[in-house]
């Protein structure tokens, strides 16, 4: 049967009223909104503009590792996360990137697509992250003819086929999960050994269908007009071989979404911000939370949490600025 | 057959389509069976219709009301156009039912369709008034897609503004030989006039860039 997911609704009207927000929060994925929250909570005047509510939570099928909840959707997580924003009114604007960060007499100006122009003392980027590429011969070109990166998006297309699912990860392994309804054979090629939960890997042991191949490096994705399989090197023995599958599922993490202030703040060699004990990042009044900072853990709880500690700090730090 | 929408999910469609402003009217296409989700569609359509009066739904047959099927260039079962007040079709097409996630261009088409602004600035919408040639717009979809209903509500705001410009949802698994032939394996897929792509749920800048390329 269908189910139906109705995104939840928000409300932007003062964003056409307030002329110097407090905090401004770019990102509405966990920490952007759990940002939301505390600023609110603390009594600043913040708003939050959002390209998409949820974040990476919207390709997450299911969540078992937050704390209160032993499982739950991806999506039901935004909407609690939300639901509770809300009950505060913080005005919300969703569907709308910021294309342009400008510093002016220590006051932040935002530029949104539309080319409408705000004015904050501080900001907050969470912005999260992109599915990482694997960067190998074939991927762009096969990009959507049987290479992807959304496993909810895409799975019904690989119903009884093979498919390929690069990554040792959590997100690898939940990958594996989502497919499995699907897919006639899953096979999982990992450059190392499995980083992902133990949890995870206990419920891939009851797959029949899935092939491990660790330690083995993906050198290209080969087909005609769509892929066909993909060339595997198994490092221990240095052999070469090729994998026949009809699609590639990429799980190798995440690139961060830096890119409106990869020149305005330091980052680290993966363009992932830097940032202080407060989330303060190298710019004063900018601060940023989640997955993209240069923090490893890559995990909602602690993105949340990263979120809490910026807006508390952005407080902080307005309280000291009067 | 049970209801499709449960209560919350009826409660929460009809709070969200309160502030539609004018009456709107939906054509539905079916045939007689083998029709894959005509049921369904049908059925989705006609328990949205009463959650608010100003929608109305009128079913036909693809076979047997060939007139109307070609002035909507309906070629596929099920599918439904939205028209505004006055009856006009402004080129806002679903092929196959609008649920999961896409539940919500569904119901961003209805109230669009139905007067509430687009939330476009009026630079934009000039450009889109100006462009002059034909463009078609498909949005190839699944249901369990969050980034899909983006996609088709661009094209869809792109159609309401210029009548040159027609946009449809495909459900990918209902067609699926159409999406072979447009070798849809991931999704969004956006397909400008049978030649150009797009793929995923890009902003409204990159379909109007797009367009530009159109020869």
């Amino acid at each position: 049967m269908f189910d139906f997911q109705i995104d939840k609704e928000t409300n932007h009207d003062q964003f056409s009223h307030v002329h110097t927000w407090d905090l401004l929060v770019i990102g509405g994925g966990p920490a952007g909104l759990n940002a939301a929250l505390y600023a609110k909570r603390k009594g600043l005047n913040v708003g939050v503009i959002a390209d998409s509510l949820g974040g990476q939570l919207q390709n997450t099928t299911a969540v078992d590792n937050y704390l209160g909840f032993t499982l739950i959707e991806g999506e039901a997580l935004t909407h609690t996360f939300l639901d509770h924003v809300n009950t505060l009114d913080v005005p919300i604007i969703k569907g709308e990137k910021v294309t342009k960060l400008n510093t002016l007499d220590g006051d932040f100006t935002l530029t949104l697509a539309t080319g409408k122009k705000l004015i904050a003392r501080t900001v907050l980027l969470a912005t999260g992250g992109a599915p990482k590429k694997l960067g190998i011969p074939g991927e762009v070109d096969y990009a959507n003819k049987g290479v992807t990166y959304c496993a909810t998006c895409d799975a019904p297309f690989f119903k009884d086929k093979h498919v390929i699912v690069a990554g040792g990860g959590n997100s690898a392994a939940e990958g594996v999960l989502d497919l499995v309804p699907w897919a006639k054979k899953i096979t999982v090629v990992h450059r190392s050994q499995w980083r992902a939960d133990q949890v995870l890997l206990d419920k891939l042991k009851a797959i029949d269908k899935l092939t491990v191949h660790l330690e083995t490096d993906l050198v290209s994705v080969i087909g005609d007009k769509t892929m066909k399989g993909v060339e595997v090197l198994d490092k221990t023995t240095g052999q070469k071989s090729t994998i026949e599958a009809d699609g590639l599922l990429i799980e190798i993490g995440t690139v961060p979404n830096s890119s409106l202030v990869s020149e305005m703040v330091e980052t680290n060699a993966f363009g992932e911000i830097l940032v202080d004990s407060n989330q303060m990042t190298s710019l004063q009044g900018l601060y940023a939370a989640g997955d993209i900072t240069s923090q490893p853990h890559k995990q909602i709880i602690i993105a949340a949490a990263e979120g809490a500690k910026a807006a508390l700090a952005a407080n902080h730090y307005l309280n000291q600025k009067i | 057959m049970a209801n499709l929408l449960n209560e919350e999910v009826q409660g929460q469609i009809k709070e969200f389509l309160s502030r539609m402003k004018n009456p709107i009217t939906m054509v539905l296409f079916t045939k007689e069976d083998p029709c894959e989700t005509c049921k369904e569609t049908r059925q989705l359509l006609s328990e949205v219709a009463p959650l608010n009066d100003r929608i109305t739904v009128i079913e036909k047959d693809i076979n047997k009301d060939k007139t109307d099927a070609e002035k909507y260039g309906i070629t596929l079962t099920p599918s439904f156009v939205v028209l505004d007040e006055q009856g006009d079709y402004l080129g806002v097409k679903f092929n196959g039912i609008p649920a999961g996630h896409e539940i919500n261009s569904f119901l961003n088409a209805l109230i669009h369709m139905s007067g509430v602004e687009l939330g476009l600035d009026e630079a934009t919408i000039e450009k889109i008034r100006q462009i002059d040639k034909k463009v078609d717009i498909k949005v190839f979809v699944t249901l369990s897609c969050p980034h899909c209903p983006g996609a088709v509500e661009t094209a869809h705001k792109l159609a309401m503004l210029n009548k040159n410009i027609e946009g449809s949802m495909i459900e990918a698994q209902t067609f699926h030989e159409l999406s072979n032939k447009y070798q849809v394996s991931g999704v969004p897929k956006i397909v400008i006039n049978d030649k150009h792509e797009l793929i995923g749920n890009q902003p409204l800048d990159a379909f109007l860039r797009e367009i530009a390329n159109i020869k």
